[in-house]
């Protein structure tokens, strides 16, 4: 179904791809970065613009995933990510080569009932009210980072595979969701190839592979949500049937097998966070600030609750009612449930586009301030790259609003067409879908003025 | 056949044009807002500027906690305000639209979300990009209703 483009038929990504050190090398790049930061946020200076935690975590990493790795890479952070290093290779006893044998853990079984990704909803959320207060101060952030990590190799030794990438990174969570749109997938180069290989080496894993750490069995795979482009089953592959394409953008989103409730919340949430990060980081209002970074108690209780509601009741509220008018002006059959869950998926596009507009707002703003944390990491007054004393240089701050509203009027028409062939699979004419598509799009462009009226009413 | 499509579009992108490019006068008298404004950890009070095309804005600046700055985005003003000292600035609202002040003194934790908006009137910016939003919306649907897909349905209905 539409374009692809392969991009393995390059030989020397393929070869790259293939390599057993490829991978964990740049694994051990970002942990240097990784602990790096967990150091700075320990030992380094608590102010935040200063500190190589902050700024690398929350500015540069940020930007780099959000505006570059997940749309158009879809899940490649993950590819490369620290967090699961160390319990993976606990798992495999090896960082590089194969070990022989079957990984080790305890092999406990992850409960059936958390097999879904809401556990990464609430931990998102989780993470979301206490935000304010983990954006500004390094040592907690470098507390988030640690107990991720930890957790991560606790999980490992419970647990095969990667069941802390897979069910619980709060991160992964909308990584995943939003790699739906990106331009990049990996999957199997004919389904037959995968049926008639009956011992599938993806799964069980080689001499020189492991089986696929995030449980998925490539031969039918039709989403990127969970696959965590480790690259293992192209290592794997005897047949050669495994490829990375190009594709247009979206692709996914149509596809109807696997679209589940736990999914259209992330998608829900991740939209309502990007709204409610836009007023209460960007917008005017000291007192939402004041409350948020926990100036008592109470009003950070009173915050969380607020913000708590919106995600988990008034913005998935009001797509619900949008939905069931949907149902009801294209004449759908389906359940409302059904029906909300798949056009849950419309706003995947908008989502992302938010987050990147939002994080527009303060990447030009504040990049600066990375090259001068870069030479001085720790705030201690080093200069290693001679680049310490660059001063806070805002980029662009005339030209940022434009950019946000192309990228929000982009959001808009892309979200609008998917959730018109989303409506297609759902009823017996075109008019009828487009009727359907009404009400969702009404919604959508709702949304992007409240955006709009954040940065620039 | 493309052509055909494309040329559908050609309306939504004539009245595109025209909300982008339409030059609407500006023709309110200048006044002069005279302002005291006080910076403390992490607000500016107050905290919403709004003001005319063409007016001029006079603005004391004070600290009440430590030392913070004013870096107003678009025009390229920055100050140091130290506590007990205050500052004027003086400009004329020469562009509209909105523009945010910010903190450009590390003051503490929230420093870099002290921010306050000046808001120059009439905000044309938003209204163009409202008007966008609606015609593209309506140009998208009417593409939409026009020539509908021709991937095949894929029903997941019973
Ligand atoms: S799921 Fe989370 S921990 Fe795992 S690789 Fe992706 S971002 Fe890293
Ligand atoms: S499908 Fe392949 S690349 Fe994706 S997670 Fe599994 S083994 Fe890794
Ligand atoms: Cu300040």
């Amino acid at each position: 179904m539409g374009y692809r483009f392969e991009l393995t038929r390059s030989k020397w990504l393929k070869a790259l791809l293939k390599s057993r050190v490829f991978q964990p090398a740049l694994m051990l790049v970002t942990l240097f970065f990784f602990v790096v930061a967990i150091l700075a946020g320990f030992f380094g200076t608590p102010a935040g613009s200063h500190n190589f935690g902050i700024i690398f975590v929350w500015i540069v990493w940020w930007a780099l995933l959000i505006i570059v790795l997940v749309p158009f890479f879809g899940r490649m952070w993950c590819t490369i990510c620290p967090i699961p290093g160390p319990g993976e290779w606990l798992q495999r006893r090896g960082i590089i080569q194969r070990t022989p044998g079957r990984p080790r853990s305890l092999r406990w079984r992850w409960p059936r009932r958390l097999r879904n990704i809401w556990l990464q909803n609430f931990g998102f959320l989780a993470v979301a009210i206490f935000s304010t207060v983990i954006l500004t101060r390094p040592g907690v952030t470098a507390w988030l980072l640690l107990g991720m990590m930890l957790l991560g190799v606790t999980l490992s030794i419970f647990y095969e595979n990667r069941v802390f990438c897979r069910y619980v990174c709060p991160v992964g969570g909308f990584i995943g969701l939003y790699s739906l749109t990106s331009s990049t997938e990996l999957r199997v180069k004919d389904v037959q190839v995968c049926r008639e290989h009956t011992t599938k080496d993806c799964v069980i894993g080689t001499e020189h592979s492991y089986g696929c750490p995030w449980m998925v069995f490539p031969g039918n795979l039709e989403r990127n949500t969970y696959c965590g482009l480790c690259t293992e089953c192209l290592k794997a592959c005897p047949k050669d049937n495994v490829a990375l394409n190009l594709r247009p953008f979206g692709t996914d989103l149509l596809v109807a097998k696997g679209r589940s409730l736990d999914e259209a919340y992330k998608a829900l949430i991740m939209l309502a966070c990007a709204l409610l990060y836009s007023g209460v980081l960007l917008g005017p209002w000291g007192w939402v600030k004041d409350w948020a970074n926990m100036a008592t108690l109470p009003q950070w209780a009173a915050y969380a609750a607020g913000f708590l509601a919106i995600n988990l009741l008034v913005v998935p509220g009001l797509f619900w009612l949008t939905t069931a008018v949907a149902r009801r002006v294209g004449q759908i059959q389906l359940p409302v449930k059904r029906l909300f869950i798949d056009y849950a998926y419309s706003l995947v596009p908008m989502g992302l586009i938010g987050w990147i507009a939002f994080s527009f707002s303060f990447v030009f703003v504040n990049g600066s301030y990375a090259v001068s944390v870069l030479s001085d990491p720790f705030g201690w007054g080093w200069d290693l790259l001679g680049t310490r004393s660059v001063p806070w240089t805002p980029l662009l701050p005339g030209l940022v609003a434009a950019l946000q509203v192309a990228l929000l009027l982009v959001g808009l028409v892309f979200s609008s067409i998917i959730a018109y062939r989303i409506a297609r699979q759902h009823t017996r004419t075109d008019v009828q879908a487009w009727h359907s598509t009404l009400p969702v799009s009404a919604f959508l462009a709702g949304v992007t003025l409240v955006f709009m009226r954040l940065y620039l009413g | 056949m493309k052509r055909d499509r494309l040329l559908s579009l050609a309306p939504f992108v004539g009245l595109a044009l025209v909300i982008l490019l339409i030059p609407l006068p500006l023709t309110v008298k200048p006044v002069t807002h005279v302002v005291t404004m006080t910076a403390d950890q992490f607000a500016f009070d107050p905290p919403v500027l709004r003001v005319n095309y063409g007016d001029r804005v006079r603005l004391t600046l004070q600290a009440t906690d430590v030392v913070h700055g004013f870096y107003l985005d678009g025009y390229g003003i920055e100050t140091r305000v130290e506590p007990g000292i205050s500052q004027q600035i003086e400009f004329v609202a020469d562009q509209i639209g909105k523009y945010r002040f910010r903190c450009s003194v590390s003051c503490g934790t929230l420093h870099p979300f002290m921010i306050g908006e000046l808001v120059v009137n009439p905000n044309l910016t938003f209204a163009r990009a409202v008007g966008l939003t609606a015609v593209i919306l309506a140009g998208t649907l009417f593409y939409l209703r026009r020539f509908p897909p021709r991937e095949p349905r894929e029903h997941t209905t019973a």
